[in-house]
């Protein structure tokens, strides 16, 4: 692309000299949120690693292994499976953008945005499941494994809660950020010299993924060989 | 002689008396405005006035403090006092204070950009400012909270029967604010630097920066989650922290100082910046020892990280993990100590005047020389635990926070007064404020060391009649100290209107932000100014500036 191209672009934001240094800033600012996100969810990972290695209570080994025994392993492993897929429409969406072929980037768009809903509806069933257990910590709390193993098994559901209900709040924004990209492919605003707001907003989407990629073994495989 | 030359150099092309203030007129066009100049304005106004709530607090507390019986306030309502202070000061003004006001108009201009790289989300990081400081105001008026700024579970988790989740998600959306902030000055620094503008010949106050968005980025999140669990906590009363429900309080306080200590460097790191930038030019002198300087900063910014836990000392972490902090503590000392040589050094056979910016970067120095050396002190264990929960404790980080982050504040502010907004200040009344500051600071807090010394616990309303004469004296202290707060307010706003007009370069500094008018056209630079000189050069930057005319 020409020198003349490069600096009189549209989507030009007033205050960057051409669309490659616009870029860069875009690419290098989402970047270091994610590093930032990183930082937000590690405390929920360290808070997690404390209890479940039993240092504070070492009943809460066992306890966090019976708890994860009341999760639903095949809805886990179908929203694991739904994410990934969309992982891969999306970065197939930024190819499909960066060879201007409009109607299959309009497609991997609508297909990553179908994946994005279907997690959160299986992610609502398990929730109603757990409602429906009585294991949604605080007052209306019930446990029916052993005593003992009550204190950790609601420890792990505060923790599941608070994981997976900060994981799901990344997917509503994602899915929000998505109808926006998916608005303007259809208004024709992106093309092979202007495609870093999908870029941008796929790195933003893989990331929501690898938490999941990292949530689904702590949370349901923690030792299912166990369960009688 | 100098300074004409600079002017003469800087004959606008632009439009005569177009600038970034009066390009456009309303309240809406600064509401809705993204220029980076304009929203360190509107930052500016919005900490003072925080700023002044804060400080009503401290005034209300050294009053109930005059007299050892707690005669003025219940002990609930000191509690309540204590906390809203330490809050506003540290999540509303100490933290966005010199970043938002000074780093967002200097930041693009001493880069020679146009604007931040992210000029949209820097007004959402001042919006999402105001909600979280109206969200405080409107605790305040709704009864207040009282589990100190620390917000120490299970206390405040459990027991405290105040507004402690309101607080705490004001707290959470102002983080955002910081971290945006922090992320808008990163990617502005790596991408955004006029030709030849390397990272070496960057003024100290980006490095600063740099340091400081570092420190926002990787530890606010942190603080936000906790402050979310918190309200978890309280919400649906399970027990993440608290023991009677299998919970670990000592988890909150790390996951609380693991950011909160890296926030004394979020204050520390853009004032120490601010200093650097004041001793050169004042000194007219290159920055002695520049790389040392530049690099002490991220060394602050990485040290930071490693120390939380000496606030831990006395909360029942093993003896040996308290050992390493405690070691690991003293380490911060030596950038620190490596930036106040650098400085003193400056001023060795510089031709130093004595203007109010270095006035108070000249007290800075002194402040920050006794606040950093009592925190050795506190760094040692058997000393810390001596005078844990003491006033030691407050008067050491007063002097850091207070007596260095304010001082340098006020020194930044004068010192790009000029430039903000076009308009000198009156300089007998700035000098006459820094010495008010100066003295009332010292009467406030160096007493309180010795009561510390001598026992008297903090965040008690009432103490034992020995310890009298100190506290009136402090009482004393920190009434100076309020005028010579409020005496800047009343000239600034006077000088609006009344001071005479602001050369481009008043002071004669180096720095591309004086390569602008004063005040700044809304785009900064006519054209991209392209750098060939080495930070603080200035005979090197007056050459450029001849050869201009």
């Amino acid at each position: 692309m020409s020198e003349h191209a490069d600096t009189a672009h549209p989507a030009l934001r007033h205050h960057f000299d051409d669309l490659n240094q616009q870029h860069a800033a875009g690419t290098l600012g989402m970047w270091f949120f994610l590093v930032t996100e990183i930082l937000f969810f590690g405390p929920l990972f360290f808070t997690y690693a404390l209890f479940r290695s039993g240092s504070l209570d070492p009943s809460f080994q066992n306890a966090f292994i019976a708890a994860s025994h009341h999760q639903n392993i095949t809805l886990g492993l179908t929203n694991t499976i739904v994410l990934i897929a969309s992982s891969l429409t999306v970065a197939l969406g930024v190819y499909f953008a960066q060879t201007n072929k409009k109607k299959p980037l309009v497609l991997m768009l609508v297909l990553t945005l179908l994946c994005g809903v279907a997690f959160l509806v299986i992610k609502g069933i398990e929730y109603n499941q757990h409602f429906a257990h009585h294991l949604f910590p605080g007052q209306g709390f019930h446990w029916d494994g052993a005593p003992e193993l009550a204190r950790g098994g609601q420890m792990f559901y505060i923790l599941y809660f608070c994981m997976t209900g900060l994981h799901a709040f990344h997917m509503v924004i994602g899915i929000g950020i998505f109808i926006y990209i998916l608005m303007r492919a259809m208004r024709n605003d992106f093309s092979s010299d202007y495609y870093v707001p999908i870029e941008v907003s796929g790195l933003y989407w893989h990331f929501v993924d690898i938490v999941w990629i990292f949530l689904f073994p702590m949370l349901y495989l923690i030792d299912p060989a166990s369960k009688h | 002689m100098t300074t004409d030359a600079i002017d003469s150099a800087q004959t606008p092309r632009h439009e005569e008396g177009t600038n970034y203030i009066n390009a456009e007129y309303g309240l809406l066009s600064w509401l809705f405005t993204i220029d980076h100049k304009r929203i360190a304005i509107l930052y500016m106004i919005s900490v003072t006035a925080l700023f002044f709530v804060g400080g009503i607090f401290a005034l209300l507390l050294r009053l109930e403090l005059m007299t050892p019986q707690g005669d003025l306030f219940t002990s609930d309502t000191y509690n309540k006092l204590f906390t809203l202070h330490g809050v506003v000061m540290i999540f509303f003004f100490l933290i966005p204070a010199v970043p938002s006001v000074l780093g967002n108009f200097i930041l693009p201009l001493q880069l020679g950009a146009r604007d931040l790289a992210f000029p949209k989300i820097n007004l959402l990081s001042w919006y999402l400012y105001v909600i979280g400081a109206l969200m405080g105001v409107v605790v305040m008026l709704l009864g207040g909270v009282d589990t100190g700024w620390t917000f120490y579970t299970p206390f405040s988790t459990t027991y405290s029967n105040t507004w402690v989740v309101p607080t705490v998600l004001a707290g959470f959306i102002a983080g955002f604010s910081s971290i945006l902030t922090g992320l808008n000055f990163i990617v502005t620094i790596h991408k955004m630097r006029a030709p030849g503008l390397t990272w070496f010949r960057l003024p100290l106050m980006v490095w600063a920066l740099y340091g400081t968005s570092l420190i926002q980025l990787l530890a606010t999140p942190v603080l936000g989650i906790a402050l979310l669990l918190i309200a978890v906590e309280r919400l649906w009363q399970v027990g993440i922290f608290n023991p009677a429900l299998g919970g670990d309080p000592i988890l909150f306080q790390h996951l609380f100082w693991f950011y909160s200590h890296p926030a004394v460097y979020i204050m520390i790191l853009p004032a120490m910046g601010v200093i650097s930038e004041v001793i050169a030019c004042f000194s007219r002198r290159k920055i002695f020892g520049y790389k040392f300087v530049a690099f002490s900063s991220l060394a602050i910014a990485f040290l930071g990280f490693l120390i939380w836990a000496h606030h831990l000392f006395v909360a029942g972490i093993s003896v040996y993990s308290a050992m390493i902090f405690s070691f690991l503590t003293m380490f911060v000392a030596v950038p620190s100590a490596i930036k106040t040589f650098n400085w003193t050094s400056t001023l060795y056979k510089g031709s130093v005047s004595y203007e109010a910016p270095m006035l108070y970067a000249l007290g800075f120095i002194g402040m920050f020389l006794i606040g950093g050396l009592t925190g050795l002190f506190l760094a040692t264990l058997g000393i810390d635990i001596h005078v844990h929960d003491t006033y030691f404790v407050v008067a050491h980080f007063h002097y850091v926070m207070v007596g260095s982050v304010i001082m340098a504040y006020f020194a930044g502010i004068h010192y790009w007064w000029p430039k903000m907004t076009g308009r000198m200040y009156p300089e007998w009344w700035a000098r006459l404020a820094a010495l008010l500051v100066f003295v009332g600071f010292n009467l406030t807090f160096f007493p309180q060391f010795l009561l510390g010394y001598l026992g008297m616990p903090r965040r008690y309303h009432a103490y034992v009649p020995e310890f009298q004469v100190l506290n009136v004296m402090s009482t004393a202290g920190a009434t100076i100290l309020g005028a010579g707060y409020l005496l800047p307010l009343i000239y600034f706003v006077w000088a609006l209107k009344y001071a005479p007009r602001a050369s481009a370069n008043p002071w004669g500094a180096s720095g591309l932000e004086w390569h602008t008018p004063s005040p700044p056209t809304t785009h900064n630079f006519e054209d991209t100014p392209t750098v060939t000189w080495e930070a603080y050069d200035e005979k090197a930057w007056l050459k450029e500036a001849e050869k201009n005319v």
